[in-house]
């Protein structure tokens, strides 16, 4: 890609790391809220209450996140990967950034249609982001499902491909984003 | 751990020449897996992925097709009455109207929520009658339901679904939908199965119970002087922090009057309320009923004790009255628990049960195309 990505950094910076575990433990939390939520009755108003702050907190930490990506150096790619591996590693990069944004703008969206408050804590509300439109809100609820189980498909196959790369090729790909510091070879 | 894989070698001898160029340099090798070795971590992947994937579709009651979820409920409401496209799938029949709400202040002592400050804030509304055909014929016994939107000054919303019933017949969603079920109608003889409905009350004494208090009450002969209940308790917080568990009714200006039963057309409730309407402004007092320690705050089929403390907060005034057709509270989802700071549920279980059900009953009928209201707008200007 850019010359970023040839730096001699064995790791991402310690902000990026923290805010892909942080990030990572939230957005898990969110989508396993927002399938029960969906199909409980008992719990629905507890877990909703959660699913709105919660993800509005996602929508500030990715644009907070990708800035400081676009700021920071970043470690290169093993050298087992293929330049196909690496574009599939890019893509699936590029389609997390994204549902990350966009998965949060349209609950908001959706709700803002639906003219039903978003109450953060409190009396702390936010404003709606479209006019009411019923239509609308059908059309941005059911993308919201359909953006999520794509979420949750593309955690899978991250998750599935760090797990490969940790433990068949152990080429050090999982060291890269460590919570901990791995020191330089 | 070693910056490199076990496939290295095989790669670079494929001949991929430019798999360094961005690569980190070359060290020490990972010894290469065993058969077994490799077997064993492939399945151990595959064991963590369907984990995770199986926790998810567990936690979407995938595997536990018995358990009740609003989509199931909304399909036995669909079940019983049909589908009727853009409309409610219970209290399908209804009018709308606006007004406001004047605060006197004395409910500031009980929730700090602005809509208890001194104070007018407007209000939407929709009356309807319970029951999920948009068209059917009104009948004094139907239940009747009143639902409210109060725009408080900033931005804050209270909204509030009550009906005309002192205690509500169910204590739980469960036994909501097991009425539900078990008032089918046959579809050869077109009524409810008796025997069903008498093994439902007989395993129910609280609904029993209930339904006694229901029937000592005679409906009105409108909806103008109908009184009409939170059922639910709620829990007021004031300015300092103080906790209150209340219930609320709207106790009607409108003198009571017997409804006669002698009948009267297709909408006549729907009728006599535009009628009134257009005659004088409509009104009510909001009674906050306060509970005291041990009095059920999670069960809405029993009243509390004769003599709590009941506290006028404030007079609603109802001043127009619209069709669906033309009104912004055909579109509102009257979610009992849109609520702003200051008032929160209680542990009533069918709380958060009508906010998913309300919500799931939204979802469906807004993306459906809306067909005409039985009460049209020029039913209500004629």
């Amino acid at each position: 890609m850019s010359a970023r990505t040839t730096t001699d950094r064995q790791q991402f910076t310690g902000s990026m790391r923290f805010l892909h575990w942080l990030m990572a433990a939230m957005v898990l939390a969110m989508l396993g809220i927002g399938i029960a939520m969906v199909a409980s009755l008992g719990d629905y108003r507890r877990l909703v209450s959660i699913h709105r702050p919660l993800g509005i907190l996602i929508l500030i930490l990715v644009v907070i996140r990708f800035v400081n990506r676009r700021l920071s150096s970043l470690p290169p790619f093993p050298a087992t990967m293929s330049p196909q591996e690496r574009f599939a590693a890019r893509a699936s990069e590029a389609l997390l950034y994204t549902l990350l944004l966009v998965q949060p703008l349209v609950g908001w969206g959706m709700l803002s249609a639906a003219r039903y408050p978003i109450v953060l804590f409190g009396s702390l509300h936010l404003f709606p982001i479209l006019p009411h439109s019923v239509m609308l809100y059908a059309v941005l609820r059911r993308t919201h499902t359909f953006l999520a189980y794509l979420l949750f498909l593309a955690f899978v196959a991250h998750f599935g491909a760090i797990l490969f790369h940790a433990l068949i090729v152990r080429d050090g790909m999982l060291s890269r984003m460590a919570p901990w510091r791995v020191r330089a070879r | 751990m070693a910056p490199l894989g076990a496939n290295e070698d095989a790669k670079t001898t494929n001949g991929s020449g430019e798999l360094l160029s961005e690569t980190a340099p070359m060290e020490k090798h990972p010894a290469p897996l065993t058969a077994r070795n490799m077997f064993a971590r492939l399945a151990g992947i595959g064991v963590l992925l369907l984990g995770v994937v199986g926790a998810f579709l567990y936690l979407g009651g995938w595997f536990s097709p018995q358990k009740l979820t609003p989509a199931r409920f909304v399909d036995e409401f669909e079940r019983v009455s049909g589908i009727h496209s853009g409309f409610r799938r219970n209290h399908a029949k209804g009018v709308c109207v606006r007004g406001f709400f004047d605060s006197n202040g004395q409910g500031a002592r009980l929730s700090k929520a602005v809509a208890f400050q001194s104070g007018r804030v407007p209000v939407v509304g929709r009356f309807s009658l319970g029951g999920g055909d948009p068209h059917a014929t009104d009948d004094l016994s139907t239940v009747r339901g009143l639902g409210l939107q109060f725009s408080l000054p900033d931005g804050e919303q209270w909204r509030t679904a009550m009906i005309d019933l002192p205690v509500f017949p169910f204590k739980d969603p469960q036994a909501f939908y097991d009425n539900l079920v078990a008032s089918q109608r046959d579809p050869n003889t077109h009524q409810p199965d008796p025997a069903k409905g008498a093994a439902f009350l007989a395993s129910h004494p609280e609904t029993a119970r209930a339904l006694a208090i229901i029937k000592s009450h005679a409906p009105s002969s409108g909806f103008d002087n109908t009184a009409y209940y939170s059922l639910n308790a709620f829990r007021f917080v004031n300015a300092e922090g103080a906790s209150t568990y209340v219930r609320w009714t709207l106790a009607p200006v409108q003198p009571y009057e017997a409804g006669t039963g002698a009948s009267q057309d297709k909408n006549f409730l729907f009728d006599g309320l535009i009628a009134s309407i257009q005659q004088h402004p409509l009104q009510w007092h909001l009674i906050m009923t306060v509970a005291q320690p041990g009095d059920p705050t999670d069960n809405a089929t029993i009243q509390w004790p004769e003599g709590r403390e009941q506290v006028d907060v404030g007079t609603l005034t109802l001043d127009s009255v619209e069709s669906e057709e033309t009104n912004p509270a055909r579109d509102i989802n009257f979610d009992p628990l849109v609520l702003p700071a200051g008032m929160a549920p209680s542990n009533d279980p069918l709380l958060s049960a009508r906010s998913a059900v309300y919500s799931q009953s939204f979802t469906r009928r807004a993306g459906e195309t809306k067909e005409p209201s039985e009460i049209t707008p020029s039913e209500v200007r004629k």
